[in-house]
């Protein structure tokens, strides 16, 4: 768990982060949005001390961040930046080591970890190993700096733009590594983006800032469906709202008894993609289809689209 | 109408053997026969031979001499045949041909011009006659020159790795140790000379190497950390910069005199500094000189070196956990470090040229030889000072080259 607390930081004259409060739950990946200058990476480098707070105070698992060195402190998080960041005269397995071999770790082990790591990111240690960062593509770069940032199994992972540098393809596939690895490690991240396509699919929560301010922290749905008025609702885009609502839960939350004509989709495939194949393939319904590949029952246009709406207001925002 | 023909040029397309035979392609296709680079050395070659004397020829040590052409310094069926090779070369040098063809053609040439130079003093002096010097002329050294040219051209186009080079070096360095040591040049004149300055000749090498390298590793000691303090420190930097600038352009003899009295004075003073050989000539002098000068170099290159480093490789180093020494060590210097020995390479080879004129004030090294082979008109004992002071700056650039080329080595 990761608590700010009245968190603020001044450049000269510029408040860059303007008292802000979070609280960030283990285990869990928090996206920060936000235009360009809105005090993301500065809210997120303050996490790690990288800047230090100008008045406030930042708690990991109950600890003051300010009790620890700097130093110490940072190497207990991983951090990964746009554009990776690559040591270059450093081969991949050097990289990856760099954190262990701060800690002063035995070689043994090192090496054991450095090989865990390529096999967990999928990189082949026979090819990639001995290869230096500016023999690789950018997404394989994109990878070893993850890799790095995990090596010492940190609690918690910070990432300021870390797919910012990828073509669209590579890029989806990093987001649905990122799940993957996530999921399996069980660490926090925090994810600092300034796209809201990509925090809507990734973040758990959405911490939504403008200078300096922090406009609104919520769950992708309750943003979706309650946006503050003004910036955040800006942010998010009117027009593409169901969709995006559609996006975020799959057909499995859908899915009911019957038949249906066509080839099944799986029931973990997003109600969006869904009804692209359902409008697609001028269907109304199709069948759906476990991960066992047992027919489970069928998907109909009308409960995707019973989905699609704003959801009923239960209480007024605030 | 010019409209008109333009329109019609537009709009018209040429069939390729047209447009091969109009003037201009057809010049350039003739000019894409010669090798542009090669025509210059192959001239100058050509010049060489049939318009400079190859030898000079002197009945003794310091009388004015005779200019002696290729054929007349040579016997007859000896430089007709050595004639034909190295015309032979000059043409392979002039056309467009497969780089193996240039680079045997530059070898087999220097290695002729070798061997024939070493004919020379058994055809042109009597062996009875001990006073008579024969010495290379204008025309040998441009030939040299010319093909030395050609074969490091050549060879810098096959790209070889550092280590390639090295071994070059070393064949070259064993070569012509190997020739000296053969005996076969020991008629010219500068190793009749150098015969004559033997005992003092290594000694003088010596501490000619030893005034450059040491002061450029005094300016390495002081320059390295200096420039690492500029780079973090934006007010030093301001302040440091344009000195050395100030001091890098003091001419080196007026830089030598100027060291002279303050050493002079304190040497006066105090004994015991005088007794340590700081005094106002001499190595002292020449050492302060030489590292003042080093410094710029170093300082700038330093900074440099460390102002490249993409700010987001720092940002990780710190962003990992490293302290402001590891960053440092770790990081920032040895991604720095290409540049830093590039300025090294600077400073050895500006320093062997300058250690030179420290001879002036007492400083010793190999240009005590040109000095006084200046003061007595004896050319050859000016060629046995600058002679070696010109391959120890080629050998200490290739070096430190090789050296900036593994370091740089696996970074892009
Ligand atoms: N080291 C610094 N010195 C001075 N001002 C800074 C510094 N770092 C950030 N700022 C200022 O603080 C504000 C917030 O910067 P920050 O880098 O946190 O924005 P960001 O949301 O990450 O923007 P981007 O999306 O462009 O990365 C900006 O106005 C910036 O100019
Ligand atoms: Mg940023």
């Amino acid at each position: 768990m990761i608590e700010i607390e009245h968190v603020s930081r001044r450049f000269g004259t510029t408040l860059a982060v303007d008292d802000v409060s979070l609280t960030l739950e283990r285990g869990t990946i928090t996206a920060v949005v936000g235009t360009s200058g809105s005090g993301k990476s500065t809210l997120l480098r303050m996490i790690n001390r990288l800047i230090e707070p100008s008045s406030g105070a930042i708690r990991i698992a109950g600890q003051d961040t300010a009790s620890l060195s700097g130093e110490e402190l940072r190497r207990g998080i991983g951090y990964v930046i746009q554009g990776h960041g690559l040591f270059p005269h450093w081969t991949v397995a050097r990289n990856i080591a760099t954190v262990p071999v701060l800690l002063k770790w035995e070689k043994a082990r090192i090496d054991r970890r450095v090989s865990e790591l390529l096999e967990l990111l999928q990189l082949d240690a026979t090819v990639y190993a001995n290869k230096y960062p500016h023999q690789l593509s950018g997404g394989q770069q994109q990878r070893v700096g993850v890799a790095r940032a995990l090596a010492a199994e940190p609690a918690v992972l910070l990432m300021d733009e870390p797919f910012g540098a990828l073509d669209p393809i590579i890029r989806s596939q990093a987001q649905a590594d990122l799940l993957a690895l996530q999921r399996r490690l069980g660490v926090t991240v925090v994810l600092v983006t300034h796209d809201m396509e990509e925090a809507l699919h990734l973040a758990g929560h959405i911490a939504v800032m403008d200078g300096g301010k922090l406009l609104q922290f919520a769950s992708p749905a309750e943003l979706l469906a309650r946006p503050k008025h003004g910036f955040v609702e800006r942010l998010i885009g009117t027009s593409d709202r169901p969709f995006r609502l559609l996006s975020l839960r799959s057909v499995a939350d859908a899915v009911e008894p019957g038949d249906a004509e066509g080839r099944p989709v799986p029931d973990t495939t997003t109600l969006h993609d869904a009804l692209a194949d359902l409008l697609w393939r001028q269907a109304t319904s199709l069948p759906v289809m476990s991960a066992d590949g047992a027919i489970r029952g069928r998907i109909t246009m009308a409960a995707i689209l019973a989905r699609a709406g704003a959801p009923a207001v239960s209480s007024p925002p605030e | 109408m010019t409209s008109g023909f333009g329109e019609g040029r537009s709009t018209r397309v040429q069939p390729t053997s047209d447009r091969l035979r109009s003037p201009t392609n057809l010049f350039s296709s003739l000019l894409g026969r010669f090798d542009r680079v090669g025509c210059v050395f192959g001239a100058m070659a050509a010049i060489a031979l049939v318009l400079q004397p190859f030898v000079t020829y002197r009945p003794n040590r310091i009388a004015s001499g005779k200019s002696v052409s290729f054929l007349a310094a040579l016997p007859q069926t000896t430089g007709l045949v050595g004639g034909a090779i190295i015309c032979t070369a000059i043409l392979v040098a002039f056309s467009r041909t497969p780089i193996l063809w240039r680079a045997i053609a530059a070898f087999a040439a220097l290695a002729v011009l070798i061997g024939l130079i070493g004919l020379v003093p058994l055809h042109l002096v009597p062996p009875s006659n001990t006073f008579a010097r024969v010495s290379p002329s204008s025309g040998f050294w441009l030939l040299i020159l010319a093909f030395a040219l050609l074969a490091a051209d050549t060879l810098a186009k096959l790209k070889p790795g550092p280590w390639v080079r090295l071994l070059a070096l070393a064949g070259v360095a064993a070569a012509s140790a190997l020739i000296l040591c053969s005996g076969w040049l020991r008629g010219i004149s500068i190793l009749k000379e150098y015969a004559s300055h033997a005992d003092t000749f290594w000694t003088e090498a010596t501490k000619h190497v030893e005034l450059a390298v040491g002061s450029l590793a005094g300016a390495v000691i002081v320059g390295v950390p200096l420039g690492i303090a500029c780079a973090r420190l934006p007010h030093l930097r301001a302040i440091t910069l344009p000195v050395l600038n100030v001091i890098q352009t003091i001419p080196s003899i007026a830089m030598y005199g100027l060291m002279m009295v303050p050493l002079g004075l304190l040497a006066a003073r105090l004994p015991l500094l005088s007794e340590l050989g700081i005094r106002g000539i001499g190595t002292a002098p020449a050492a302060i000189a030489l590292f003042l000068y080093s410094l710029l170099p170093v300082v700038a290159n330093t900074v440099i070196g460390l102002d490249q480093v993409s700010p987001q490789t720092s940002e990780a180093a710190r962003g990992m956990g490293m302290s402001g020494g590891q960053r440092l060590l770790k990081v920032e210097l040895p991604l720095a470090t290409p540049i830093i020995l590039t300025g090294i390479r600077i400073v050895l080879v500006q320093n062997i040229g300058l250690v030179t004129v420290a001879a002036l004030i007492g400083g010793g090294g190999l240009g005590s030889f040109v000095f006084q082979g200046i003061g007595q008109s004896a050319t050859d004992l000016v060629l046995l000072g600058t002679v070696p002071i010109i391959a120890l700056a080629f050998v200490a650039a290739v070096l430190l080259d090789a050296a900036v080329d593994l370091t740089r080595g696996a970074a892009p």
